[in-house]
């Protein structure tokens, strides 16, 4: 069936809602480290921000809005759960515990990749539009013909959506019952194209005629996201097949930091969301159910100042890589080719001498 | 104390170069880390720069509208040197470890983290030589903003540079601050004091300045053509002299408009807003461009092609302290009633506070302009360039009007349009004006139907 309903737990002034299926399991402690995730994601982003307009980075793709979307889902996975993310899932990249100045390491430009994925079960960020969509396919299809308990989940946007390498990982995950849940972060515009003009329905619409089932969550609730990405994990580990959930949310920013989203969408709109905040909607429950003071709300954004700080001075002393170590890791296994390369770069004496 | 450049970036994938837009700091200010210092204009987007350092700011390497290479200077900066900082942690930092623990409760933490853990608490320690530097610079900064008036950093800058104490400036903005217009008023006003006791005539405002009065001024003044001045004559003389210009009137009784507006203000809901006979005939000819879009075209003289635009960017002209600038209101076709009072109340503020981006000043399509205000029935505008439509709505006055064969009170207005006559003629413009005229008329099924 196709649900017709927002999903929703978390109105935007903080109030529960009821819902006939789905119902917070989280504790006021839980709550608030999910709140400390967001406050220090958004925290952290907005240093990444800065320190690409101050010429530290080449270039920076901000989460700002869609932090609810993305530790919700991000909490919801279990340690051997695999996750596939495009450039935009630094919520989700800080949910594995994967290292901020490593975040950026691919940003700077001094790294292709910036962590291990087999450390933090995380893959590196993929940049060419819902490639990882397939990657994440492939994946779990290996997890099922290994017989291992593990979910695979991957992150896109509205976008994507409509990129043929997503739609046709929807007919592998379908035809093969693939143990993947896929992120659409519907953050309304895909780049400076509304979402509503790439998707006559919506887009979780579309899991329909694909054969599996899709659900549009309010992406700015992180209660909702949580206890949905949960379930639909859990269904996936107990062989019950791929899901897709649309998390309807906002780019409150640019694209990323080469656009300027004032040239396309209105400020009313922006307004509009502004009041649809996930960060803020947190700490009204929290201040109001579980009677959180001040000091604990001040405490966790001195921690996020202290984390901003710190992402600085580890971008600052990043240093370029040796021109000659892009040839290190083209093939895993020594290619006749790539080393023809190597030895004529490292005649012409443009990098360190470096075997 | 040292000296640190900071070297315009490329803020956006191969740019070379960019255009000083606004500056947010003056030579002599205290900036922290990360204070926005500059809005620069690139090929691609208006972005502002933050400041990579904390220290006081000794040069700007260029004025507004300049153009600067990606990698020359941009500003010179002194800054407290990282060695001489005292090695005292910052309040922020002692709360961290204990935040850190509570990671022990979360759901869903990949198996990496209790070995990254250490990791990023030894990384912790090393914060604090770096974020002393910023605290040494605070107190000194403190100082200085409890001494002076408040203000913005434009103000600052703009009062400076025309010598104008802030001391002795009395502020009108938001909670006492001193605004620009504050500043002009006092550089009239000293003006005005020098001849008071001559004179008891007043100043009067022209292309964003107060004129002496006419027995004291000068027997001729001259003004530079810059800033608004520059970019009104331009627009005018490139429009005046390349479209051809006719006009259409219409007189409407707008009383149910009048009504309806008295009703709406009425309503608990609607009560922030400023609804004006303004946001009705914006909603109507957006409302009639999406009926006759021929009316929302341009004549592309270089092509050789006109372009019909199926969406409205309705420029609202506005009379600023700075004299007069038309932004726009982008895809004013997709506002209702409320919509379209919050966009223009926010363009009119923005325009009045000088704080108009300038991505709103580009990409009009239709404009309006209410020169009802200034108690006159109507005007001939000139379409700003690249449009084909221009609405002037004249003021609204009760005067006698005919219903069935008698002579009533009635609220009337008097709309004109100006249209490029080179792509529209007059049949389509009068369908236009009689489309806004209708909905004026008897605006409550149509803003229902919509």
């Amino acid at each position: 069936m196709i649900g017709e309903e927002l999903i929703q737990l978390l109105t935007p002034e903080g109030q529960r809602v009821h819902h006939p299926e789905y119902e917070s399991s989280l504790s006021g402690e839980e709550i608030f480290s999910f709140y400390r995730d967001m406050v220090i994601i958004r925290r952290l982003c907005n240093e990444a921000t800065s320190l690409q307009r101050q010429g530290q980075l080449a270039l920076w793709a901000p989460l700002q809005g869609q932090e609810a979307a993305q530790i919700g889902a991000g909490r919801a996975l279990e340690p051997n759960d695999f996750t596939f993310p495009s450039y935009r899932e630094h919520g989700i990249a800080w949910t594995r515990g994967v290292p901020p100045a490593d975040m950026l390491r691919i940003f700077r430009a001094t790294t292709n990749g910036g962590w291990d994925p087999q450390r933090y079960r995380h893959s590196v960020p993929t940049v060419v539009l819902g490639n990882q969509a397939l990657h994440a396919v492939g994946y779990a299809m290996g997890v099922q013909r290994d017989g291992a308990e593990e979910a695979v989940m991957t992150f896109f946007g509205d976008g994507a959506s409509s990129q043929g390498d997503v739609l046709e990982s929807f007919v592998w995950a379908a035809s093969f019952n693939a143990p993947v849940v896929f992120i659409l972060q519907n953050n309304q515009w895909a780049i400076s194209e509304p979402s509503t003009l790439q998707a006559k329905i919506p887009l979780y619409h579309r899991a329909h005629g694909f054969g599996f089932p899709g659900f549009r969550v309010d992406g700015n609730d992180v209660l909702a996201m949580y206890e949905v990405t949960r379930r639909a994990l859990e269904n996936a580990r107990a062989g019950g097949g791929p899901t897709l959930i649309e998390a309807y949310t906002y780019r409150m920013g640019a694209h990323t930091t080469s656009d300027d989203p004032t040239r396309y969408r209105i400020d009313a709109e922006v307004e509009m969301w502004k009041h649809r905040d996930p960060v803020e909607r947190t700490k009204a429950l929290l201040a109001r159910e579980f009677k959180v003071k001040r000091p604990a709300f001040d405490e966790v954004a001195a921690e996020a100042e202290t984390l901003a700080l710190q992402l600085r001075d580890d971008v600052l002393a990043m240093d370029a890589p040796d021109p000659i170590t892009m040839f290190d890791h083209a093939y895993a296994e020594s290619h006749p080719l790539v080393e023809e390369g190597r030895r004529e770069m490292m005649e012409l004496g443009v990098s360190g001498a470096r075997s | 104390m040292s000296a640190r450049d900071f070297l315009l970036p490329d803020v956006g994938e191969g740019l070379v170069e960019a255009e000083i837009v606004e500056w947010k700091v003056a030579v002599g200010e205290v900036v922290v880390l990360n204070q926005a210092l500059v809005d620069i204009e690139t090929a691609k987007a208006v972005v502002e720069l933050p400041s990579p350092f904390a220290g006081v700011v000794t040069t700007l390497h260029a004025g507004v509208g300049d153009t600067i290479e990606v990698g020359k200077p941009l500003i010179t900066f002194e800054v407290v040197d990282e060695a001489n900082a005292p090695v005292e942690s910052a309040p922020a930092v002692a709360s961290a470890p204990g935040a850190l623990e509570r990671t022990a409760v979360l759901v869903g933490y990949g198996v990496a983290n209790e070995d990254s853990a250490p990791t990023r608490r030894h990384r912790r320690q090393n914060v604090a030589s770096t974020s002393t530097s910023t605290s040494a610079i605070a107190p000194e900064e403190e100082t200085v903003v409890a001494l002076a008036p408040r203000s913005t950093p434009p103000v600052r800058w703009y009062a400076k540079q025309h010598g104008v104490d802030l001391a002795t400036v009395r502020g009108t903005g938001r909670e006492g601050t001193i605004t620009r217009a504050d500043v002009d008023a006092a550089r009239g006003g000293s003006k005005v004091t020098a001849v008071a006791s001559a004179t008891s005539g007043g100043t009067s405002r022209f292309i964003g300045r107060d004129l002496a009065p006419w027995e004291s001024g000068q027997a001729e003044e001259r003004i530079p053509v810059k800033g608004v001045l520059k970019s009104m004559s331009e627009a005018m003389t490139q429009s005046a002299f390349s479209a051809p210009h006719a006009v259409v009137w219409l007189r409407v009784d707008a009383t149910r408009t009048v009504d309806l507006l008295a009703s709406l203000r009425q309503r608990p809901a609607l009560s922030g807003l400023r609804l004006s006979p303004l946001t009705i005939v914006a909603l109507a000819l957006c409302d009639a461009a999406r009926r006759f879009p021929g009316i929302n075209s341009s004549f592309d003289t270089a092509a050789n092609e006109v372009i019909v635009r199926r969406r409205v960017n309705l420029g609202i002209a506005a009379n600023t302290p700075r004299g007069l600038i038309v932004p726009n209101i982008k895809a004013a076709d997709q506002l209702d009633l409320v919509g379209m009072a919050g966009a223009i109340n926010a363009l009119v503020d923005r325009a009045r506070e000088n704080t108009t981006p300038p991505a709103e000043m580009v990409g009009t399509t239709l404009t309006i302009t209410n020169v009802g205000p200034f108690g006159v029935d109507g005007a001939m505008p000139i379409l700003p360039p690249g449009t084909g439509a221009i609405m002037a709505v004249g003021q609204l006055a009760k005067a006698p009007w005919v219903v069935d064969d008698a002579v009533v009170v009635r609220h009337v207005v008097e709309l004109s349009m100006s249209f490029d006559h080179r792509q529209i003629d007059g049949a389509l413009a009068s369908q236009v004006i009689a489309h806004v005229g209708e909905f004026l008329r008897d605006p409550a099924p149509v803003l229902i139907a919509g």
